[in-house]
């Protein structure tokens, strides 16, 4: 039953958080707090693709995308009546119903988006796949761009404010504890076996096309999940959050950290949020520095960040 | 009744025949053997029977079902299990998660259960642990169990990816010339762990190999193709005397 003690233990440490972070850290900081949060989750998705199962995709910003939009669309127009259907709850009660409403039709609709690209394109190999996921990117962002209900390229304004500090940490853990257990059974074996070497794992029995599209689908639906969380914070929307860049740094995240690692993941995802926000103060030279830096990694800690270092012990093992 | 059976098969690349009009019959138990000088097509062959290829022409059946034209993994599930010329472990894992992967398709778990790491999950995978360390103890593997597929020397590389092709629960073994790159002394061991492993686990294996003393000592029939042909089947006794063959590999007048 300790699985039990470490969720209960896991939400009231949140939400003692929730009730005074905001406060102590200023709201400036806050926002990077929750920034870090939301790429978190997206960054340790994305490296189910990329780091575990070697599938080169870069159009994890699409996904981010479908799961923003379509959570915020949601709660946008349907909050009247489905506040009306659950009016027997407290006003607080109502809001996390709709929220997590929210993310569940966020991570449908990316999971959706992850399958309908991930069917016919999975068979491609490494740089083909590479384009085929960008262009899927650029096409959602272009698709928004152009459906007014959703505000097209003036952005989506008046979403409402339901995600948290709480919920935003409480997703990280969710994403975090998923991804370890999937990556720690069978199925991540069988991932990591695709990986290694494609036609020996079809010959041993792995169905590669099928894993492929799985790990691809549950990635995407974390991406689903972050982009809600990010819309209900933000309360508006734009296109230009979900441009191929936001893909590239996501990229970017998962390789300084080490790629295939979650703890690599993780830090990665701190490290490049944290950065490009302290950098801002070189101006024009803000991205120069941090491409500087980048490279330094690289030289001098090729196996990203975490290389070998295991905060999270494989079950397995022992 | 044979368990693995290919009825004139063919397959070109192009203008090249690499195989033509193969037959082939195997049945329960055998320990068959199939050579022939470089560039024969028996790498093809190999290729074809466990699904990287469609033959152009011709059946192939396993265990009474046809199984050509389907998926390399699908093949797999009816019971063909191989090792490949050039090793193709997986490199990042451990040796004993190589055996566990492979045992992956016997398993019953759902993504649900790896998520939530259920009781029944945890069963299983301790019971996947255990069958492999066994798989393991019986190539003399165990004791290296935890270091990384790529850091084994050769020889036990070579017999890691036999374990993995074991681990699936074949029915059919073929293995790609297991013996290459070994001393003398490497190659006889491997032999008698392949015909111990066939009484173990009732196996059928189909053999390629170019160490002629090593095929000669432990195959029962042997095959011999040249250009995709078939030129010779026999015992080994018939094999080395037959003039087709010898010509094959020394050349005619």
């Amino acid at each position: 039953m300790k699985k039990w003690l470490f969720w209960f233990s896991a939400i009231v440490v949140l939400a003692a958080m929730q009730a005074g972070v905001r406060d102590v850290i200023g709201p400036y900081y806050f926002q990077i707090l929750i920034l870090v949060g939301i790429n978190i989750i997206l960054a340790v998705s994305l490296n189910l693709i990329n780091g575990v199962t070697g599938q080169f995709s870069i159009g994890h910003a699409g996904f981010y995308a479908v799961g923003a939009y379509t959570s915020a669309s949601l709660v946008y127009y349907g909050q009247t009546s489905i506040r009306a259907a659950i009016s027997f709850l407290p006003h607080m009660a109502q809001d996390v119903v709709l929220l997590l409403l929210g993310l569940l039709a966020g991570a449908i609709a990316a999971g959706i988006a992850g399958l309908a690209v991930g069917i016919p394109s999975l068979r491609l190999r490494g740089d083909y796949l590479a384009i085929v996921t960008l262009g899927f990117g650029e096409i959602i962002r272009v698709l928004i761009l152009n459906i007014d209900a959703i505000g097209a390229s003036r952005g989506f304004s008046g979403i409402p404010l339901l995600s948290n500090f709480f919920w935003v940490y409480f997703f990280v853990l969710v994403t975090v504890v998923v991804v370890h257990n999937l990556v720690d059974s069978s199925y991540g074996r069988a991932f990591i076996s695709i990986r290694d070497d494609e036609i020996a794992a079809e010959a041993m029995g792995i169905d590669t096309t099928r894993f492929k599209v799985m790990a691809f689908v549950i990635s995407s639906m974390f991406a689903g999940i972050a982009g809600g969380l990010f819309g209900h914070f933000e309360m508006n929307l734009h296109p230009n959050s979900f441009l191929f860049t936001t893909s590239f740094y996501l990229i970017i995240m998962i390789v300084v950290g080490g790629l295939g690692s979650i703890e690599g993941a993780i830090l990665g995802a701190i490290l490049v949020t944290v950065v490009l926000e302290a950098f801002r103060g070189f101006g024009p030279f803000r991205l120069v520095n941090f491409a500087v830096l980048l490279v330094l990694i690289m030289l001098y800690r090729p196996q990203g960040l975490a290389g070998n270092w295991r905060l999270f012990r494989k079950a397995g093992a022992r | 009744m044979a368990i693995l059976h290919i009825r004139q098969c063919s397959k070109r690349f192009g203008g090249l025949v690499a195989v033509k009009d193969l037959n082939m019959s195997l049945a329960p138990g055998d320990l068959y053997g199939l050579i022939g000088p470089n560039g024969a097509g028996k790498t093809t062959i190999f290729n074809l029977i466990t699904g990287v290829y469609t033959p152009d022409e011709g059946s192939i059946e396993l265990d009474g079902k046809t199984i050509h034209g389907r998926k390399p993994s699908a093949i797999a599930k009816q019971g063909m299990s191989r090792t490949f010329q050039n090793i193709r472990l997986f490199k990042s894992m451990t040796v004993l998660e190589n055996v566990q992967t492979a045992r992956h398709m016997n398993k019953k778990q759902t993504v649900f259960d790896a998520i939530v790491r259920t009781r029944s999950l945890k069963a299983e995978e301790a019971e996947i642990r255990h069958e492999g360390m066994e798989l393991l103890k019986i190539f003399s593997l165990d004791t290296r169990a935890h270091e990384l597929a790529r850091n084994l020397p050769y020889g036990s590389q070579r017999r890691l990816e036999i374990a993995r092709a074991l681990a699936t629960n074949p029915k059919v073994l073929l293995l790609d010339e297991p013996a290459a790159g070994m001393n003398p002394l490497e190659a006889i061991d491997l032999m008698h762990l392949i015909q111990f492993c066939r009484d173990k686990f009732h196996l059928t294996i189909l053999l390629v190999e170019h160490n002629m003393k090593v095929v000669m000592g432990v195959c029962e029939k042997i095959q011999v193709i040249d250009y995709g042909e078939t030129i010779a089947l026999g015992t080994p006794k018939e094999i080395r005397d037959d003039p087709k063959v010898i010509e094959a590999y020394l050349g005619g007048a």
